[in-house]
């Protein structure tokens, strides 16, 4: 199977948005999977199960720094996104992978896993707790939407994140600290440098070629 | 009239919550419309209709955790008319 890779760049949060719904839809209609690369500009992402009170600025703070606060039909709390963090929503349809949503997040912590391997970083997870972790910081967030089989969403590593971003949120609501791929190192790292194993852990672990 | 069921989702998984449904008692619905958006833990899951028709009822509300195989929605399934004209 070929694998489309399609890098966004810094995109507009409800940009990428529009772009997977039009991706998942080719997808459906027997078009190759694709996986899009992207960073947002800072924003909070509200799950289906999210809390309120896990957002810890108020409407009026957000506002002032100019953050939005987005409601998405995603699994998980609250996750924020902001530069120095990729992102990456594979569109894949699922009944090539057994239509089973616990196996399918679980191969996204394992590609996670093993591209944090190749930076010789021992991540983990933690049982119950969906992500991948460096000890018990949480380093990147795992969260899909599934239609006729179809995932958007996806997971989001902090490559070089400004960390001080998650004193807005209790991310995914676990009261925990976050890392980053630059903290765990003591070395800053780009995010190019993590793009191209990121796309190879992916396409490893679900079979497929990076394809045009 | 069809029962529309929550179905397998994975190995392991026996159970959803109610996260919103995408239409109402008395809305008509084509086959492989998705009817009702189910959550779990870090996934969301849209159920659809394999028949067209109205939806006569809705058993599960918004918030409840159901299970696999659980009744959410019946459709009054459609005639198709052609086929008896044929």
């Amino acid at each position: 199977m070929n694998c489309k890779v399609i890098d966004l760049g810094i995109i507009d949060y409800k940009e990428a948005y529009a772009l997977q719904q039009k991706y998942a839809k080719e997808v459906l209609d027997g078009s190759d999977q694709v996986l899009i690369l992207c960073e947002h500009p800072t924003v909070l992402t509200m799950g289906r199960l999210a809390k309120e009170s896990n957002v810890l600025y108020s409407k009026d703070k957000l506002k002032e720094i100019g953050v939005d606060v987005l409601g998405i039909d995603r699994g998980g709390d609250v996750t924020l996104h902001a530069k120095g963090q990729l992102v990456a929503y594979p569109i894949l349809n699922l009944a090539n992978y057994g239509k089973d949503l616990r196996k399918y997040l679980f191969k996204l912590e394992q590609v996670v896993i093993d591209l944090l391997s190749d930076f010789d970083i021992v991540a983990n997870r933690l049982s119950g707790k969906t992500g991948a972790w460096v000890g018990d910081k949480k380093i990147a967030s795992i969260g899909i939407g599934v239609r006729k089989w179809v995932s958007i969403h996806g997971l989001a590593l902090n490559v070089n994140t400004d960390l001080n971003h998650f004193a807005m949120i209790n991310p995914c609501g676990l009261n925990v600290s976050m890392t980053s791929v630059s903290q765990v190192l003591g070395r800053d790292i780009e995010i190019n440098e993590v793009k191209q194993v990121l796309i190879d852990c992916f396409c490893s672990q679900f079979g497929m070629k990076k394809g045009q | 009239m069809v029962e529309i069921k929550l179905p397998e989702l994975g190995e392991d998984i026996e159970k959803a919550t109610v996260a919103c449904f995408h239409y109402n008692i008395g809305d008509h619905v084509n086959a492989d419309d998705d009817i009702v958006e189910v959550v779990t833990d870090k996934a969301t899951f849209n159920v659809p209709t394999n028949v067209s028709g109205d939806i006569s009822n809705i058993l599960v509300a918004v918030g409840q955790e159901i299970e696999v195989g659980q009744v959410i929605a019946c459709i009054d399934e459609e005639k198709n008319y052609e086929s008896e004209i044929q």
